[in-house]
């Protein structure tokens, strides 16, 4: 156990291999330590909803029977995992951070929960999130805003506030979190992590409980680029219970991490840099210059419909999550509120359940959606959708990757934004453009502020350009990019 | 104005949220606020662009289409197994038909 306990906070999938291989513990030992260091941290952080410990140790010594008989144990055998809790998880209890779901058992298991498992993954427990995965600050949970490991009495972004916060704080070596609009890279940039969204449709959304179904995405969140990118690796792919997950192979991405990235063209948005935070802007600049320094030609860009994006996803979102969470109506999901009539039992549940923020998304979205108003909103809003995602194809005529700003700014203090919500929608500005457009984009770790709060910054390729992305990640997490 | 409380009103029944007189004043000054910022889309000239209603990448046609053959739901008891109220295999509701 020596070689966990000096350091089960720090691991990564590669000294979890090293360890397991030199049997320096089993997997039951490392689940075992970190499960017990998990629940004993978890009050500072509030990070964990909830853990399973069964399900953690019965993964962990399926990995050890196959290490005992020679077989393959995968890619992830042993891993410590924690899982956000929009997630569906069989038999472990799945709230999306809703009153609504405080006691709701899925009677089965998301597609990526099945591949994380067959590649070894050890899942530990489920992760506290803004509701139903509606917020940037995670303080919209029902079961308490979770405290960022790095300063505690500030957010730690969101919606996947809590998966970012345990991969921060050593909980977990790494998690899956789900981006709509900025879920995983924005709690990745305020918690100093990496997060990545994936390109739409390269990991199935089978069990990802529905937000707003033509943006979701489920993405890895890991303290190391390799490790985020052997996640995804393990969860992507066609999966016939999501029709809209993609046919495309999936390539070998810790194979293209060959450190060359000389010669590659980045784009800098100029519409992304305009009234950019200075300390934020001044970090993103230094991890540009690496970047330069690695060989990389960088030249500016422009994507014009930017500033349009925010009010085309608060359309096309509250739209589709208007519609999706219809089905919480006190029929099929454990909370009832009892009334005389159905009619009136649905409302009293729905209005006794949601919190105020799944209210403002459910009104907006219906009224977007309402006898007279679909064309003026609903269908404007697509086809300016159109025109943020033409911007990304002409750009990436031009050059191989963009980098740009993950959040206009660090990680702000708990109750510090939340009684405004357009500035914070409007803070989601450099995030929910790559949501619209369904393609690739990740948050790497980009220096601090002098305060000592992480930055993040965000690179974004072509779709299906993973391979394209991780390469230049790594090279500059290998330069000593994440540090500043 | 955009948005009135009446609306407000009429968009919370349609919506099926029963919601506070506090709740109603809030989401009427906070829906005002969003659907005036969202008028800005109107700057744009989109007279000529074709919607997106899905992220559209290469692929073949029909290369969504799967083989059609059975596969093992979820059963009647795990289907129910988070009913409020279940009964007799159905989910149970207030009467909603009088005899």
């Amino acid at each position: 156990m020596s070689a966990i306990s000096s350091g089960v906070a720090a691991l990564t999938i590669q000294d979890v291999r090293k360890g397991l291989a030199a049997r320096d513990f089993s997997a039951v030992e490392l689940a075992q330590s970190a499960l017990e260091f998990a629940q004993a941290e978890n009050s500072k952080t509030n990070a964990y909803l909830h853990f399973s410990p069964e399900r953690a140790l019965a993964a962990a010594e399926r990995v050890d029977r196959k290490l005992k008989a020679g077989e393959d144990p995968g890619a992830l055998a042993g891993v410590p995992i924690a899982i956000k809790d929009v997630i569906v998880t069989k038999g472990v209890r799945t709230t999306c951070g809703s009153r609504l779901l405080e006691r709701y058992i899925p009677p089965y298991d998301a597609t990526a929960v099945i591949r994380l498992e067959q590649a070894g993954g050890v899942i530990l427990g489920k992760t506290n999130c803004d509701e139903f995965a509606m917020g940037s600050s995670n303080e919209n949970s029902a079961y308490g805003p979770v405290k960022n490991p790095v300063a505690l009495d500030r957010v730690p972004g969101g919606s996947s506030g809590g998966s970012a916060a345990v991969v921060a704080q050593g909980t977990a070596v790494a998690a899956l979190g789900s981006d709509t609009g900025g879920s995983v890279r924005q709690p990745a940039s305020f918690c100093g992590v990496v997060g990545v969204t994936p390109t739409y449709g390269r990991v199935s959304r089978y069990g990802l409980v529905a937000f707003a179904s033509s943006l979701d995405h489920i993405g890895p969140m890991a303290r190391t680029v390799p490790d985020a990118a052997l996640l995804l690796q393990s969860i992507a792919g066609r999966d016939e219970c999501d029709a809209t997950s993609a046919f495309a192979p999936v390539p070998d991405y810790i194979a293209a991490l060959n450190g060359n990235v000389t010669g590659v063209k980045i784009g800098l948005p100029k519409e992304y840099f305009e009234g950019l935070a200075s300390e934020t802007g001044d970090r993103i600049a230094k991890g540009v210059e690496l970047l330069r320094k690695l060989g990389c030609e960088v030249r500016e860009i422009s994507l014009p419909a930017t500033k349009y994006a925010v009010a085309c996803y608060y359309i096309i979102a509250t739209a589709e999550a208007s519609s999706n969470l219809a089905r919480y109506d006190g029929v099929r999901y454990t909370t009832r509120v009892e009334a005389e009539t159905l009619s009136d039992m649905y409302r009293a549940t729905r209005g006794a359940g949601f919190g105020a923020e799944c209210k403002r998304r459910i009104m907006l979205g219906t009224y977007v959606l309402s006898h007279g108003y679909y064309d003026a909103y609903y269908l404007k809003a697509q086809k300016v959708r159109a025109l943020i995602a033409d911007d990304f194809r002409r750009a990436f005529s031009e050059v191989d990757a963009i980098v740009a700003p993950v959040s206009p700014f660090p990680a702000f203090k708990i109750g510090e934004k939340i009684d405004d919500p357009l500035a914070m929608y409007l803070s989601d500005i450099y995030t929910i453009t790559g949501d619209l457009a369904g393609i690739p984009c990740m948050s790497v770790p980009c220096g601090k502020t002098a305060e000592g709060l992480p930055v993040g910054m965000q690179i974004l390729t072509k779709h299906f350009d993973e391979t394209g992305m991780f390469r230049l990640a790594d090279a500059y997490e290998k330069a000593g990019g994440f540090a500043g | 104005m955009k948005i009135t409380e009446k609306e407000v009103r009429y968009v919370a029944d349609l919506a099926n949220l029963k919601l506070t007189g506090e709740e109603i004043g809030r989401l009427s000054k906070d829906l005002d606020e969003i659907l005036t910022h969202i008028d800005t889309l109107n700057e744009l000239d989109t007279s000529k662009v074709q919607p997106m209603a899905q992220v559209l990448y290469d692929a073949e046609e029909n290369s969504t289409l799967r083989e059609d053959r059975e596969r093992p739901c979820l059963d009647n008891n795990a289907a129910l197994a988070n009913a409020p109220l279940a009964g007799a295999g159905y989910f149970k509701v207030p009467k909603v038909i009088e005899r």
